[in-house]
């Protein structure tokens, strides 16, 4: 369908930069996700590329050509919002058929589409409804329908199932997902929740203070996160500084070796990171691969797992065990650092008071 | 795929929620209210008109002793301007309405929908022909009025008017704005509709209820403007408050009482008119929460 490419983008409001310099590609039906806390400008970005909002400075590309200059009711860039849904004084024929009516489509031939895409949200025959008849989640469906039946050259959502509670929400993701996936549309939404970033995109594009951190396949934040704040936004704050030289990283805990295949070459001052789940107890005694003592500070059995927190030299970590594995308060335990999950983050602690999620 | 959501769908069904009865004391409790607001408001009404058709009606009686058209005939005289104050009252008042419409609706917007810096000032200043008495603010315009030729006329006595009557319009029509909010249209315009389509479509369907309560409003402020209306028209524009006034501390009670008819049933007649708006929307009277 269309290809977008945000070029050197920026807004400014007053003396606040919302967005800074975002160069982002997006491929002919990929769905991409902006994901960040609120106030990270990803619903700016989203806005400039329907133009119902103007870049300060940068560009916004549909298929190469720059669309800019060009109003929003021409763009093809079709917005679903969180609230406010649905027009409130049509019935929800009226409200799917709006942007085809607009486009001076005939009336025969717009009722015909609109059955046709009421069908595909899975309402069909709703088309006599008012707007305040439907729950939460059929008029979501609508203003989906509304967006989708116009064929858009790329669908945005706002945060399009905050509002929604948790069984509609993940019904409400996989039909997004499967219809978008079977018209093959350019769609980007916006959302400050990861777990649906994850599961909904094919590229996550994280955000914090205006500035993209990093862009990529869902599972790149929680394998390769850049920085500790990245790693931190995706629930891991498990950080070991050390000073690294070679494959070798020395921490106050001991030498911890690092996979080369996988952990970008650098040496001098690094700070090291796994994931809670991937870090293992070691109880055989063995002291092979990675191993380090750790102080247990607590203990939470979580019926499926055990969640510990650990001290390691001066930092704290979470980790998550067999729930089999239940060690007492104080007690040192070992833990393996596998060299296979082991990253480096870039510490970037402390250039600004990070963010845990 | 497909099946997949499907079966999802059936696991989450989805209500619609239905309107409940109010439980039988509210209900009794609302009629009691009704009744009570239909005799404060109906009584004296009953009274005025009794009034304008008694000859004599001396203290002790229930009804007057004897009956008599001579208040009515004196209305509709010439001699009295009762009609002509009728005429310029009702063009005033339209035009003042329209004015504010003009003038209110765009400030309205800009208020209810957008911040911009001075806001609260801009607000403070709306407020003040509601603090400020407006007879001190015309004296004032009155001099300008004269030398720009406003006074004695339609025109003059309807931009005075607005004084009083536009920051209840821009009060009332920010709040249904602010309500309303932006992203309706923001859909729209991405859906391809362009900024008349929105207004027409989008827009005014959603604050024209409003919209009509605010007109009702200011409609009824001028409507009963005394003293803008004395100092601008100068007496020659006569509008009906200008003709009852003599009346009210005069003697004569009949002809007093059918004036304040004439007066009155122009407003009961736009009340009746804009009551289902007034009691299904809202948020239009959230406004004076503001004041």
């Amino acid at each position: 369908m269309t290809n977008v490419v945000l070029k050197h983008l920026s807004r400014r409001f007053g003396d606040h930069l919302a967005v800074r310099d975002l160069n982002l590609e997006i491929a002919s039906g990929e769905m991409v996700a902006f994901l960040g806390p609120s106030g990270c400008g990803k619903t700016t970005t989203l806005r400039m590329i329907t133009g119902l909002i103007q870049p300060t400075s940068g560009d916004v590309l549909f298929d190469g050509e720059s669309v800019v200059g060009i109003p929003t009711e021409r763009r093809g860039a079709v917005m679903v919002f969180q609230k406010h849904l649905l027009f409130p004084t049509m019935n929800v024929a009226d409200n799917v058929g709006f942007g085809l009516k607009m486009a001076g489509v005939e009336k025969p031939e717009i009722a015909r589409r609109v059955d046709e895409i009421l069908e595909l949200v899975e309402l069909p025959g709703l088309g006599d409804r008012k707007a305040h008849e439907l729950s939460g989640g059929q008029q979501q469906r609508v203003a989906l329908a509304r967006a989708l039946v116009v064929h858009p050259q790329v669908l945005l959502l706002d945060e399009p199932l905050a509002n929604l509670d948790a069984n509609l929400r993940i019904t409400m993701r996989h039909l997004i997902r499967t219809i978008q996936r079977e018209l093959g549309i350019t769609a980007i939404f916006v959302t400050h929740d990861q777990e649906e970033a994850v599961m909904l995109a094919d590229r996550v594009a994280l955000m914090f203070d205006g500035v993209v951190q990093q862009v990529g396949e869902p599972n790149s934040f929680y394998k390769r996160p850049a920085t500790a704040r990245v790693a931190q936004f995706f629930r891991n704050s498990n950080f070991l500084p050390g000073q690294r030289t070679g494959n070798v990283v020395t921490t106050s805990v001991g030498d911890v070796e690092v996979d080369p295949d996988l952990v970008p070459e650098g040496s001098g001052h690094v700070v090291l990171t796994v994931r809670p789940e991937e870090v293992q107890p070691v109880l055989d005694g063995s002291t092979e691969g990675n191993v380090v003592p750790a102080t247990i500070e607590s203990v939470i059995y979580m019926g499926s797992y055990t969640q510990l927190e650990a001290r390691i030299g001066d930092e704290t970590w979470n980790v998550q065990t067999s729930a089999a594995f239940m060690p007492k308060d104080g007690e040192t335990v070992m833990l393996r650092l596998p060299r296979e999950h082991l990253w480096i983050v870039r510490d970037d602690s402390s250039e600004e008071g990070a963010v845990a999620s | 795929m497909t099946t997949d959501v499907k079966d999802t769908t059936q696991a989450a069904p989805e209500y619609i929620e239905e309107k409940e009865k109010p439980p039988i004391a509210t209900r009794w409790a609302r009629r009691l209210a009704i009744v009570s607001i239909l005799l404060a408001v109906g009584l004296p009404m009953i009274s005025l008109l009794v009034w304008s058709f008694a000859f004599r009606w001396n203290y002790p009686d229930l009804l007057p002793s004897e009956w008599s058209m001579r208040a009515w005939s004196y209305v509709v005289d010439d001699s009295s301007r009762v009609l002509e104050g009728l005429w310029n009252s009702t063009q005033a008042a339209v035009l003042v309405t329209i004015l504010a419409i003009i003038v209110g609706l765009p400030a309205a917007r800009a208020l209810g929908q957008h911040d911009f810096r001075a806001k609260s000032t801009v607000e403070w200043i709306l407020m003040m022909p509601i603090i400020v008495p407006p007879l001190v603010a015309t004296m004032g315009i009155h001099q300008i009025f004269i030398r720009m030729n406003l006074t004695d006329s339609l025109f003059g006595v309807a931009l005075v008017h607005l004084i009083p009557s536009i920051p209840y319009f821009i009060l009332v029509m920010a709040s249904v704005f602010a309500n309303y909010g932006t992203a309706l249209e923001e859909t729209a315009r991405t859906l391809g509709a362009n900024r008349w389509h929105v207004f027409r479509y989008v827009t005014f369907p959603a604050i024209s209820s409003g919209l009509l309560v605010a007109s009702m409003f200011t409609f009824l402020i001028s409507w009963s403007q005394y003293v803008t209306t004395l100092l601008i028209g100068g007496g020659s524009f006569i509008t009906l408050p200008l003709v009852l006034f003599p009346f009210l501390s005069g003697a004569n009670h009949s002809v007093a009482a059918a004036i304040s008819l004439v007066f009155v049933a122009p407003a009961i007649l736009v009340l009746i008119m804009t009551s289902r708006q007034l009691s299904r929307e809202s948020s239009v009277m959230g406004g004076f929460g503001k004041i």
